[in-house]
């Protein structure tokens, strides 16, 4: 679990509740406070939280900004280094790897979406039994502790006597050492990536099919609309929103992956330099190899990326989400 | 049944053709979803030979549950799971004493830079958690706090998502309570307690199963600040377990796993209708 967290209000720009405050409040005639502020109150409402985020959150944004353009030396001391961190970030040796093999885990887990659209709607046939049950079992795995399922993954892909492998062997092929082969082993994690992601998507998905006028698709059916041709007409249209909101948190998230990449590979795996994403590149420069400032440089990539992917989705969105 | 609603049932039942496609593709795909969970409590019942024998063993020989209480033995596994439960039960608690009382301010009270202070913490939910990670270590290393309960928690005891969700959730509830108790004259910390609370409790439970799986489930800042296997998380401590090449009594490893994920899980499955979707709209992960 990292980083970016956000839910549909973020999305949904004005939201009902917006419009509340002082004018709706007068014209409700209820609250002669209009005009009134609550003196010191709210100040110890809301400062606890804040000197929190202000100390934890805002200072250290600012400080990483400063420390990209730093060098730390052995001994925790730093040197002011210009654009250095950048010129050695942008030179790519580092970079390039960690960032292919993060963009090809975002798109493997990103073909969860369709699936799981597939999934919601066959979730939300009318008067299916067992549908709560059903639910639970594809959430499950979006719950459970990364580095605790990892164990059994590590297992499930162990070239020798992995029960991958083995069901690979029944059919004649001989099946790879996936964990400890680059490239292979990205492909791996990233199966991992899409089973603990898929439900996440279907649950949102199904909550956007839940919104669906049951009319919409009776009227198809008057019109003599095939299923095939109501789920192209009606479903995947009027479901774009849910569509939208579930791709923005999963590359977000995808884009920050660390925990299962860890955990699957150990941090002693050989492969390791070549199988990094962005994050691992992060945490090896800053936590195991002492270089903060080019980590912190890694950070501030880290941040514009997911910043700029994020804007040209909402971009994009005009074009293919449903108002 | 009245006479009325079976045709339409009847209808409608055959509007989307029969449900056998539906179970059939869904209970595919569940059991899928739940083999690895069912597989790794099946090695952590078997030996180590099974566990690694080329033919997979699907039910061993005999159940060895003597496993789970290695576990207890052999690992600092006491140790780490005494520290997943307190840093999760303290940081849960402060998240909703904390975000609660903010994000009541910010939905229904008025003071000067009101505005500036939202948009301070909202701007955070943007940033990636790497940004920060560098100087909040260096701040916990500041306080002498490397290696302690005080240092894993500090920064995860404020969250700009729960006064986000909090904020959402007081703006939504109905203000004419909140004024009949100001009328009987009512201090606002006496409203926020007696009146507000109550009425947000839903959304504190979505607060506080996130916060509780979100600490439970961490890896990277855990992993960052403490070095003794004695005073990791359990999600820090299963990971270094698999770095230790000397580590290969594999079922006991899967034991631990199990273990360790078991609570989170029956916690959820208990309490799932109320938050699945309150949860899954978090977009926590």
């Amino acid at each position: 679990m990292s980083g970016v967290q956000t839910g549909p209000g973020v999305f949904a720009g004005a939201r009902p509740g917006r419009a509340r405050p002082a004018r709706d409040a007068r014209r409700r005639g209820g609250e002669a406070a209009a005009r009134r502020r609550d003196g010191a109150w709210p100040w110890l409402f809301v400062l606890p939280l804040f000197t929190g985020i202000a100390v934890f959150y805002l200072v250290p944004i600012a400080q990483t900004l400063f420390y990209s353009f730093t060098e730390w030396g052995v001994f925790g001391g730093w040197t002011f280094a210009g654009l250095d961190n950048y010129a050695r970030l942008l030179s790519g040796r580092e970079l390039l790897p960690a960032l292919g093999n993060t963009l090809l885990y975002t798109g493997i887990v990103l073909l969860g979406i369709p699936i799981a659209v597939w999934l919601a709607s066959l979730l939300n046939t009318p008067g299916l039994r067992f549908a709560s049950l059903y639910r639970v079992l594809f959430f499950l795995p979006y719950i459970a502790m990364p580095t605790a399922v990892a164990m059994v993954w590590r297992m499930i892909f162990n070239g020798d006597y992995g029960i991958v492998n083995w069901l690979l062997s029944l059919v004649g092929i001989d099946g790879p050492y996936w964990i400890s082969t680059p490239g292979i082993a990205m492909g791996a994690v990233a199966v991992v990536g899409l089973w603990s992601s898929i439900g996440f998507a279907l649950i949102v998905l199904r909550a956007g099919l839940k919104n669906i006028p049951e009319e919409l698709y009776e009227a198809a059916e008057i019109d003599g609309a095939s299923p095939w041709r109501r789920f192209r007409a009606i479903t995947v249209p009027l479901l774009t929103p849910s569509i939208f909101f579930v791709l923005v948190i999963t590359i977000i998230s995808s884009f920050q992956l660390f925990d299962l990449l860890y955990a699957i590979l150990g941090s002693r795996n050989p492969i390791l330099p070549k199988s990094m994403s962005l994050v691992f590149l992060f945490y090896q420069a800053g936590f195991v190899d002492g270089e903060k400032g080019f980590a912190a440089a890694v950070a501030m990539f880290i941040l514009v990326l997911i910043g700029l992917v994020t804007l040209v989705q909402f971009r994009l969105q005009r074009r293919w989400v449903h108002e | 049944m009245s006479e009325a609603i079976r045709p339409t049932r009847l209808r409608r039942r055959g509007r989307r053709g029969s449900h056998v496609i539906p179970h059939l593709v869904l209970a595919t795909g569940g059991l899928l979803m739940a083999f690895p969970f069912v597989w790794q409590l099946v090695m952590s019942l078997s030996t180590n030979a099974e566990v690694q024998s080329l033919v997979p063993v699907f039910w061993p020989a005999e159940l060895q549950w003597q496993n789970y209480a290695t576990v207890f033995e052999r690992l600092p596994f006491l140790d780490q799971l005494r520290t997943s439960v307190v840093i999760t039960v303290i940081r849960t608690l402060a998240q909703i004493l904390l975000c609660t009382l903010a994000g009541y301010a910010f939905a229904r009270m008025r003071f000067r830079g009101r505005g500036v202070l939202l948009a301070l913490t909202l701007s955070i939910l943007m940033v990636p958690s790497q940004v920060y990670l560098i100087s909040q270590y260096q701040i916990v290393q500041g306080l002498g706090w490397l290696d302690s309960i005080a240092g894993i928690v500090a920064p995860g005891l404020f969250s700009a998502f729960g006064t986000f969700l909090m904020r959402t959730a007081f703006l939504n509830l109905p203000p004419e309570l909140e004024e009949a108790a100001r009328l009987d004259g009512a201090s606002p910390i006496r409203i926020f307690w007696s009146v507000m609370l109550p009425l947000a409790r839903p959304s504190i439970s979505v607060l506080a199963i996130t916060a509780a799986l979100w600490s439970w489930n961490e890896l990277l800042w855990p992993l960052v600040v403490s070095t003794y296997q004695t005073q990791m998380p359990l999600s820090a401590g299963l990971a270094t377990l698999v770095s230790d090449r000397n580590n290969t009594d594999y079922p006991v490893i899967m034991a631990a796993s199990m273990l360790a994920m078991a609570p989170i899980l029956l916690l959820f499955i208990v309490l799932q209708r109320r938050v699945i979707d309150g949860l899954a709209f978090s977009g926590l992960k």
